[in-house]
């Protein structure tokens, strides 16, 4: 089996309202409960907003640590999840599923190693 | 780890006493030896390498062994086997990539297969949607079509290098993202046939307008897409697009030699000596068209056949049956409507109802950046006597093509007008 991280990208900018949130939350909790069914779901889950990061960066010998994300952009990593499956046509349909859920762009990427069976 | 990147080379270049029978089973045999190799290793750079290893072989043997009795056989065999020999040189050296390919070929059945899928399965591979567009032609051509690296980077006018790269990188991604070697099931097959069918029609057309360039038509793309068409046709007797796809291009390709004048300037249809048509084409696409039109399922491809069809009827530009034509993108607009279609359907309509009703069609399509639709619209302005606009339009289109032949062809389009006002 291969292994899949699926990004999540994320506008930034406020959530949307929990009326609109609540039945996008619900349908995502369905396509895990599928992924695991399926044996298929490694681990996901949906990230604290990027004004929580921390960069650790080396110079000169010493590690600075530097408050906020990594890069500033319009756009962040929202979640992610990670899937086992066959090849990429069974992971661009999961993919699929989530964009069509969310409404966001998914970043499908294929890990180096394959997954334990 | 080091990977080798598929050499991509060609026909191994024949020493002295070779002769042609090598390169032309090169050219032949080549996509169905790697698509057999792929299936067997699970790996195009290996089955590629090993593919050309066994001609490189067969231009040492042939010359003096003889040509084999299937000489595709012979290739295929050879090149599974010296594969075998290397993958396991390389595998005692801890190579996983080397390991993984000969636990591949362990599984797989020892002869040669059903040679029909694995030629399909490549194809869907080559045309999978997660690579670009212009990735999938080019692998497409290299491993099906067998054309060289080199070939390919100058149909397509770019730098080797960058066509290598784009090669290299593709192959990668197959590898690393598990692009599967498979036909699609069937759900997924109507889209993904359109995909292939579309690489195969980009390739025509780039070969027969080629988009930039000096040459109007760059035949070798053309003759390679109308094999491709062959051969999807073969393996997909069932699929009626796939036969009208190969109709359309064998009906366009009859009319090459009319299409361009001995100066290599080109020659509008309606100008065209119809004696230079290519009648064994137009009987074989007109044939095709027949046995489409049967089946009752018309889609896209088959309405363009049968369009050119109808042009192909015609003893001369005069005589075609336009009435028929209209009809038929009327049709094409319900299939798949878009302004380019739009654009075809009012030069029918132009020649059934009037320019003029023509150009008010015209002036609701949004296709500035196209040149054809200047190239139209400058025409129907001429025919309409409205030689100012005509030359704004004619200069439009000139400055939307890059293609030298279709720009020296409207200038002197433009330069008639002037000489008609003066």
């Amino acid at each position: 089996m291969k292994q899949y991280l699926l990004s999540m990208y994320q506008p930034q900018g406020d959530p949307p309202p929990p009326e609109i949130l609540q039945p996008i939350m619900q349908k995502l909790g369905v396509i895990r409960q599928e992924l695991q069914d399926v044996g298929a779901w490694v681990f996901g889950d949906g990230l604290c907003s990027p004004d929580t990061a921390t960069v650790l960066r080396s110079q000169g010998g010493e590690v600075l640590v530097i408050d906020g994300p990594f890069t500033e952009g319009k756009e962040y990593l929202g979640g992610f999840m990670i899937i086992k499956v066959p090849d990429l046509d069974a992971a661009l349909d999961w993919g699929r599923r989530y964009a069509e859920t969310t409404g966001l762009p998914m970043e499908v990427r294929p890990f180096q190693s394959e997954a334990p069976d | 780890m080091p990977r080798r990147a598929g050499t991509g080379a060609g026909p191994p270049r024949a020493g002295s006493g070779a002769g042609p029978g090598i390169e032309r089973v090169f050219r032949e045999e080549y996509g169905r030896a790697v698509a057999v190799l792929a299936r067997v290793f699970g790996d195009i750079d290996v089955a590629e390498d090993a593919v050309q290893e066994a001609f490189t072989a067969a231009v040492q043997r042939w010359p003096h062994a003889g040509v084999p009795p299937s000489p595709a056989g012979w290739i295929i065999t050879t090149a599974r086997n010296r594969a075998i020999d290397r993958l396991r040189k390389e595998a005692s050296r801890e190579d996983r990539h080397a390991q993984a390919a000969l636990l591949h070929a362990a599984d797989a059945p020892a002869e040669e297969g059903p040679v029909r899928d694995d030629r399909l399965r490549l194809i869907f591979t080559c045309c999978h949607p997660a690579l670009a567009v212009a990735t999938q032609v080019a692998l497409t051509l290299r491993l099906l079509g067998g054309l060289t690296t080199t070939e390919i980077a100058r149909a397509f006018l770019v730098p080797e290098p960058t066509m290598a790269q784009r090669l290299v990188r593709a192959k990668g991604k197959i590898r690393d993202a598990g692009i599967p070697y498979r036909v699609p099931h069937e759900a997924d097959l109507p889209e993904r046939l359109k995909a292939v069918l579309a690489v195969v029609y980009l390739i025509f057309n780039e070969g027969y307008t080629a988009s930039s360039g000096d040459q109007l038509i760059r035949p070798e793309l053309c003759q390679e897409a109308i094999r491709l068409g062959r051969l999807l046709a073969g393996l997909m007797p069932d699929e009626p697009e796939v036969t009208g796809l190969l109709a359309l291009m064998l009906l366009i390709d009859s009319r090459r030699d009319a299409r361009t004048a001995p100066g290599g300037g080109l020659v509008p249809l309606a100008e065209q000596d119809r004696g230079l048509w290519d009648r064994d084409r137009i009987a074989e696409g007109q044939s095709l068209v027949r046995a489409c039109l049967r089946r009752n399922q018309p889609g896209p491809y088959q309405i363009q056949a049968a369009i050119n069809a109808v042009h192909s009827d015609a003893p001369t530009a005069a005589a075609t049956g336009w009435p028929q034509i209209l009809r038929l993108y009327d049709q094409l607009m319900a299939h798949t409507p878009s302004p380019v279609v739009a654009l075809h359907r009012a030069v029918a309509v132009a020649e059934v109802q009037g320019p003029a009703e023509a150009l008010r069609l015209t002036g609701e399509l949004d296709l500035g950046s196209y040149y054809l639709f200047h190239a139209i619209r400058a025409d129907l302005l001429r025919r309409l006597g409205r030689p100012g606009e005509a030359d704004q339009a004619y200069r439009a289109a000139i400055a939307a093509t890059q293609n030298a032949a279709e720009c020296d062809f409207l200038e002197r389009r433009r330069r008639s007008l002037g000489a008609a006002e003066s």
